[in-house]
């Protein structure tokens, strides 16, 4: 087999991996989207939040320390004790929904029936309280979090690679974990939105409020449940990104990624999310790969909305969302 | 408490279901329904009437718990009702349907219909995940009680259809259906016949006279069409300009002068 075709496989899986871990990004966007018809522009800051409460509580941090320390002229800083990753992990989802109750409890509430460019304004707004929120609780230094999920080339992978090809694929093991993790959480979606009973209440607010409240369904329930559910995957996005290049600011821009993941699968589609970041994922890592050298290379910047902007003009409505009809 | 009574055709009508006492409601300056009571009674088709902008469907309104009464008091199997939101009141087990149709445009008719059991199931969602069994037994339950309903209105054949795509009669339909699968103590009807052809409002009525006498349903409905509501109905509203000018039954609202003036216009001279 000529060397660049394997070379080519190699960049494949990579660039698929890669856009497991834009998908989940992706994914937290479409779930708040379809159900309340919000573009939650704080998605990434969520992420980042997630992953600084997770590191906050496995280290033992106090929160609010610097505000704490500057009010009392205390020196408090960490409560000395380390939290096991699982129960850190449990402790932040708990967080999470917390914070989920208080958007809407706070902000939501307060803007039922108001315009979708109103909602992504306070979304903005709550992006930026957030990030504010997350270093006053927690600092802005950059964290290392590690709740032993294995990182590093993959041994088997590499192995069996070289006795077929006679070179060993790298592939990192931290994106296989995420793969799964990914699958798995999709799957739980799928589930959760057609068998169970508040999956059927959660497509009948997103189809008709009005309805769905006729039929006894609470819409501050739903809403809380579905931010709920965006700031568990924000978490899980939050632990893998976090993991591989570490807790920091840049995290929330991941967001930025997803957009063009939206554009090709569609805001309201789930698998779309899935596909979309598989899409750009091998999309950007091949181009870069085959054109990117001719190109002066750096592709991986832009690709991703080159791509988006192609859809933008061509199939608007991205490859698995809902058609557009406008009747007149 | 009193017994009822007979109806013409000879069905015993049973105790008060709601009461409305004293009702007014007001948006800022405007008084869409002044001071108005009557009752509801358990097996009887209640309607109420009148012109357009007679405040009927606001009336409708109050009973689901859309709009807060600004004064008076719902009463609800002999107790007062506390204020309460939409879906509370649905789950007391007021189901009804809207006059410009608010069904789930993108699920099939028969996942519709199931949305209208969401009152009924009792697992929760931990249940639903982990203990597999019972809420499969659930579920089963109230999807053979959509299948009845389904079957009852003549439905069956689109089941599995996105309401999107059905014409303006089945949607109506369909809506009833989903407010049946909740087998509500009351079904409250927003102008079912709206916007329909002369035989679809007969189909129409056709299935509100069998739901009642089917299912012993209490049906309280509006319409502003005085015929199909006069052969429907035990006992009607008649409301004008947020007042109530008459009540009683069909033959009776139909000699109130009144309600002739309201309706055919009374000369000023």
């Amino acid at each position: 087999m000529p060397d660049q075709l394997i070379y080519a496989m190699e960049v494949t899986l990579n660039g698929l991996m890669a856009g497991v871990l834009y998908a989940l990004v992706a994914l937290g966007f479409v779930l708040i989207f379809k159900a309340s018809g919000i573009f939650n522009y704080a998605q990434g800051v969520m992420a980042l939040f997630a992953a600084m409460t997770l590191v906050g509580i496995m280290d033992g941090q106090v929160p609010f320390s610097h505000m704490i320390n500057a009010i009392f002229g205390t020196q408090v800083h960490h409560f000395g004790w380390h939290v096991p990753a699982l129960l850190a992990i449990l402790l932040t989802v708990g967080v999470m929904v917390l914070l989920a109750w208080a958007v809407q409890q706070f902000v939501m509430r307060h803007l039922v029936n108001q315009e979708p460019i109103i909602l992504f304004m306070a979304t903005i707004g709550l992006a930026y309280f957030l990030e504010g929120l997350s270093d006053l609780m927690w600092g802005s230094e950059i964290k290392k979090l590690d709740v032993g999920l294995p990182q590093g080339i993959n041994d088997a992978i590499d192995q069996v690679t070289f006795g077929w090809f006679g070179y060993g694929f790298f592939i990192d093991n931290l994106d296989l974990v995420a793969t799964v993790v990914a699958a798995l959480l999709v799957i739980a979606l799928m589930v959760f939105n057609q068998y169970t009973k508040e999956g059927r209440a959660l497509r009948a607010v997103a189809d008709d409020h009005q309805a769905a409240l006729s039929v006894g369904i609470s819409l501050s329930f739903i809403w809380v449940l579905v931010w709920s559910v965006a700031g568990f995957v924000a978490l899980v996005a939050g632990i893998m990104w976090g993991t591989k290049s570490g807790v920091q600011f840049s995290l929330s821009l991941i967001a930025l990624k997803a957009l063009p993941v939206l554009m090709l699968g569609g805001f309201t589609s789930i698998p779309g999310a899935i596909v979309g970041g598989l899409i750009i994922g091998v999309g950007e890592k091949l181009f870069e790969f085959s054109l990117g050298p001719m190109l002066g290379g750096a592709t991986e910047n832009w690709f991703a909305y080159v791509l988006a902007l192609v859809f933008l003009v061509f199939r608007p409505q991205g490859l698995f969302g809902e058609k557009i009809i406008e009747r007149v | 408490m009193d017994e009822g009574y007979i109806t013409a055709d000879g069905r015993q009508i049973g105790g008060v279901v709601m009461e409305m006492k004293n009702i007014t409601l007001r948006f800022g300056g405007v008084v869409a329904i002044e001071n108005i009571s009557f009752d509801i009674r358990e097996g009887e088709i209640r309607a109420i009437i009148g012109p357009n902008g007679a405040g009927k469907s606001s009336m409708l309104n109050i009973i689901s718990g859309f709009y807060v009464p600004s004064e008076g008091e719902v009463w609800f199997h002999g107790a007062k009702r506390p204020q309460m939101r939409p879906y509370e009141v649905a789950r007391q087990g007021i189901a009804r349907t809207f006059q410009n149709i608010a069904l789930f445009e993108g699920m099939s008719v028969l996942d519709n219909v199931m949305t209208g059991r969401l009152t009924q199931m009792k697992s929760g969602l931990l249940a639903q995940a982990l203990w597999k069994g019972k809420a499969e037994a659930e579920e089963t339950a109230n999807r053979e009680v959509a299948e009845k309903i389904i079957d009852f209105l003549e439905i069956q054949s689109i089941r599995k259809t996105p309401v999107g795509r059905l014409p303006y009669g089945l949607k109506k339909r369909v809506e009833l259906a989903r407010a049946l699968a909740a087998e509500p103590k009351l079904l409250l009807l927003d102008e079912p016949m709206a916007g329909m052809n002369v035989e679809e409002k007969e189909d129409m009525s056709r299935f509100i006279l069998d739901v009642n006498d089917e299912f012993g349903t209490t049906i309280a409905l509006i319409e502003h069409d005085m015929g199909v509501v006069m052969d429907l109905s035990d006992r009607v509203v008649v409301m004008d300009y947020g007042k109530k000018i008459g009540d009683g039954t069909p033959d009776e609202v139909r000699n109130n002068q009144d309600v002739i003036d309201a309706y055919l216009g009374v000369s000023h001279d």
